[in-house]
């Protein structure tokens, strides 16, 4: 109030010796003081008796910018770390294959992560100066506690910096002989300083989950053993295959617009291929991420019970029935591209494989079933009552997680035998051992289904940690086995087939390019939810049962205003990456338009306004 | 119809599926409406992307429907899609007001079974040993305090069941104490249902807080005769 006040008698005898300057200038100041007015309202307190503790900030609060801006770093951040690794691979297959469209499909991906990562930095930097400002205390004890791997980060940015300007901007000059090595090599120390520029924030951001505080010590030692807490490794395995699965699928979806909005048959192809790279690299770390996923929830139970049922079974457990949701669309998405990438890119392909993919629908859609069926239903008075509770007498053995985990496996079997059948379609054996080859992989592919679903089905009639600790690792030893078996029999197969249909790139259909954007808009709504959960799982702890949040945002939000949230940043986030794509493409936009003309253009119709290569040759 | 019979055959046959057949299997009951809803959405995005696998496929499934809405001399049908086109509007509307309109009917509740225990249960060790004695006499302790309502057989259907919704936990159900770890029952045990955590409101429990009449260690052998009897193990790390 005294603020309020104090403002007035500064505003008020202004606007009196002001009045001859007219009206305009009185508004002016008024909205002015109107502005300012929410000042007052970033309040700090802790002021007087002691030193600052928290900030707040009006309207939004400093909880909900501070969300907001981190997980937008956070994908932003995903994406310029996961990028690197696949335009590597990608340069390095184009060095040592020969193929030049690799070369030239690494470029692109390096393109799009220069624009991007400023941006991350930008981000970076803002969450900083929001956190020293909002949370001083709390910025002040983890400083103490990890002030060493600062200064490492610091230098790590450094080095990461100068790396991809290296690597971006030498990527002509380097294109032949010894400087090729050097530039493969510069990719590589790029990735090497990115792998560390996200494991050493994972080790701040896991210490307030599962802390390890020592007293004594050096302060390199205090930093060492709180870097080395139980989640760490867990987090910085899972997020490195998310960021995997976030770059392909962004590139997937950034190849998919632009398919939809070029005219040239040349370009079509490129980002057709592109997009089939794209969602390729999705899916491969996609397969992999539901075992990290596993992993780290089994640590975090372990670490703390409390922790783990407030995530699995306590009031965050609705979130892993929406990440059920959002995944399974995924794997719809990624599987529905394939098929389409059967039928149109090789054509017909689809007679042939039509009835294939309605089991693998059905099947997909049977075990997505399964993984969103909650054990506690959502149910009104009446119909609990009928039940007999919140759980349903028959359907209630899908809610757990010997269920959850024998679906999850399945899907990934059918996704990943969706790929062969993309990979095999329009070639024809010609080896003399093709069809014992072949029916060693039917045998394979049934038998390890069979063996997932009885440990599925098992894992309900022993003790759960015999079913952490054996039946699940079983279940994915199992997956593992069928991917590494079967992949080098069919590329042994493919190698002496018969190519009887080409490859045509190009032909998708427009709904082929939205399923891309599909799916890189649910892999950020799985990210922005998945770190609301890591988040909130603290509840009232900045540093789990360490540091207590005494702020007034001691709180977990509620699932629906958090969603909220997720959604913002998610659509804010869409929002900047295609900004980021706008700007790094301007170029390229403008020398197409002054090299030959739109006009000039043989296919001058975009895919998204309904033109395709066969129509246009028809013509 | 054409292609279109098929899909909405398909739909048609699940909703009664779920609805009428499902319910009477032995051992089941009525689906909630949500879980209906969920099947019938997974239902109709199965049918849509493969309808829409190939242009052909696409065409035969989309021509009817875009035939219908927008297409010219449709003859009998033109009334059919002012129909459809004034009471889709009005369906939206109504399921819409229905859903925020206040009734004196309770919410739906999305209830969470397993709140996080306070911090000073978690991992707490049963320290009453493992004897058959023991176990024994948990058993008994069972029957005494805990039988009325969670059944002597440990299904959730002691002779006071009935008058409990939600019914009492089913220790036999795989689904339920296998999943838990010792401590979390002595908690639940101990503090009952007003002891429940203010977080993940509304909690519905007439579990009795028998801190005031049992001593911990019987806690503990009722916990250990609670496994045993319905041929459970406690989750545990080793």
């Amino acid at each position: 109030m005294s603020a309020i006040q104090q403002e007035r008698e500064t505003i008020q005898p202004s606007l009196r010796a002001d009045r001859s300057h007219g009206g305009w200038l009185a508004s002016l100041l008024l909205a002015a003081a109107w502005l300012a007015l929410p000042s007052i309202g970033v309040a700090a307190e802790g002021t007087g008796a002691g030193p600052t503790e928290y900030r707040d900030i009006p309207y939004i609060g400093s909880r909900n910018l501070v969300w907001i801006v981190a997980q937008l770093h956070l994908l932003l951040a995903g994406f310029v770390l996961g990028v690197p690794i696949f335009a590597w691979l990608c340069e390095v297959i184009a060095w040592r294959g020969g193929e030049k469209r690799y070369d030239k499909l690494a470029k692109e991906f390096t393109k799009l992560l220069t624009s991007a990562y400023a941006t991350t930095a930008l981000f970076g930097g803002i969450l900083l100066f929001l956190l020293v400002a909002f949370y001083p205390k709390l910025m002040n004890y983890l400083t103490d506690v990890f002030f060493p791997s600062f200064l490492l980060y610091c230098l790590l940015f450094l080095l990461e910096t100068a790396t991809l300007y290296l690597y971006w901007y030498g990527w002509d000059a380097m294109q032949h002989g010894r400087k090729k090595t050097l530039h493969v090599f510069l990719g590589f120390l790029l990735n090497f300083f990115a792998l560390f520029i996200m494991i050493v924030p994972n080790a701040w951001a896991t210490f307030q989950s599962s802390p390890v505080v020592i007293s004594e010590g050096t302060a390199f030692e205090r930093a060492w053993a709180a870097t080395w807490n139980p989640t760490w490794w867990p987090i910085n395995i899972h997020r490195l295959i998310a960021n995997v699965v976030l770059g392909g699928y962004i590139c997937g979806a950034y190849a998919g617009v632009r398919y939809l909005s070029v005219k040239s048959q040349e370009d079509r192809e490129h980002y057709d291929w592109m997009g089939y790279v794209g969602n390729f690299i999705g899916v491969f770390g996609l397969l992999a991420l539901p075992f990290a996923g596993y992993w780290l929830m089994r640590e975090i139970y372990q670490y703390n019970q409390q922790m783990g049922i407030t995530l699995m079974g306590g009031f965050l457990s609705w979130l892993f029935i929406i990440q059920a949701m959002l995944i399974g669309v995924l794997f719809l998405g990624s599987n529905y591209y394939f098929w389409l990438g059967i039928t149109y890119r090789i054509p017909g392909s689809e007679a042939k494989y039509r009835k294939a993919m309605l089991w693998m629908l059905i099947s997909l859609l049977f075990c997505l079933a399964v993984w969103m069926t909650p054990h506690s239903l959502v149910a009104s008075i009446e119909e609990a009552q009928k039940m007999g509770g919140a759980h349903h007498p028959l359907l209630g053995v899908l809610g757990v997680m010997s269920a959850k985990m024998t679906v999850s496996n399945l899907m990934i079997l059918i996704t990943f035998m969706s790929f062969v059948m993309y990979w095999r379609a329009g070639k024809q054996d010609t080896a003399g051992w093709a069809k014992l080859g072949k029916a060693v992989m039917g045998a394979i592919l049934v038998l390890a289904s069979i063996a997932v679903i009885v440990l599925g089905v098992w894992g309900y009639f022993v003790p759960a940690i015999v079913r952490i600790n054996y039946f699940s690792t079983s279940q994915v030893l199992i997956v593992i086995f069928v991917i590494l078996t079967i992949t080098p029999l069919t590329a042994l197969l493919l190698k002496s087939a018969k190519t009887t249909t080409e490859m045509v790139w190009g032909s998708m259909p427009p709904r082929a390019g939205y399923s891309l954007v599909l799916n890189a808009v649910m892999v950020i709504l799985l990210m922005t939810l998945m770190g609301y959960a890591r988040s909130s799982s603290r509840v009232h702890w900045h540093v789990y049962g360490v540091m207590r949040d005494t702020s007034p945002y001691a709180y977990s939000p509620a699932l629906g205003s958090a969603s909220l949230i997720m959604a913002f940043c998610t659509f804010f986030f869409c929002i900047l990456v295609a900004f980021i794509f706008w700007v790094a493409t301007m170029g390229d936009k403008y020398k197409a338009a002054g090299g030959t003309g739109k006009g000039e253009l043989p296919h001058g119709i975009p895919a998204m306004a309904g033109g395709a290569p066969d129509e246009n040759q028809k013509g | 119809m054409g292609a279109l019979g098929k899909p909405i055959i398909l739909m048609v046959a699940m909703y009664v599926f779920l609805k009428f057949v499902l319910p009477y299997i032995p051992g089941s009951a009525p689906l909630p409406s949500s879980l209906i809803f969920l099947y019938l959405i997974l239902t109709a995005s199965g049918i849509v992307i493969y309808e829409t696998l190939s242009g052909e496929s696409k065409d035969a499934f989309w021509g009817p429907i875009q035939r219908f809405l927008t297409g010219e001399n449709i003859g009998g049908l033109q009334a059919l899609r002012y129909g459809v086109l004034i009471l889709f509007p009005l369906l939206v509307g109504w399921q819409t007001y229905g859903s925020t309109a206040t009734s004196d009917l309770p919410p739906t509740e999305s209830r969470t079974i397993h709140p996080a225990p306070p911090g000073e249960y978690t991992g707490l060790v049963n320290p009453v040993p493992k004897t058959p004695e023991n176990i024994m006499q948990g058993k008994g302790f069972y029957a005494a305090f805990c039988s009325p309502c969670h059944g002597g057989n440990f299904d959730g259907k002691g002779p006071a069941a009935r008058g409990f919704i939600p019914a009492p936990a089913n220790f036999a159900d795989p689904t339920t104490i296998a999943m838990l770890q010792e401590s979390y029952l002595f908690w639940r045990i101990k503090k009952g249902g007003v002891g429940l955590p203010i977080e993940g409101a509304p909690w519905k429990s007439a579990m009795p807080r028998w801190e005031l009449e049992l001593p911990d260690e019987w806690i503990w052998k009722i916990i250990m005769g609670e496994y045993d009897g319905a041929h459970q193990s406690p989750r545990t790390w080793e």
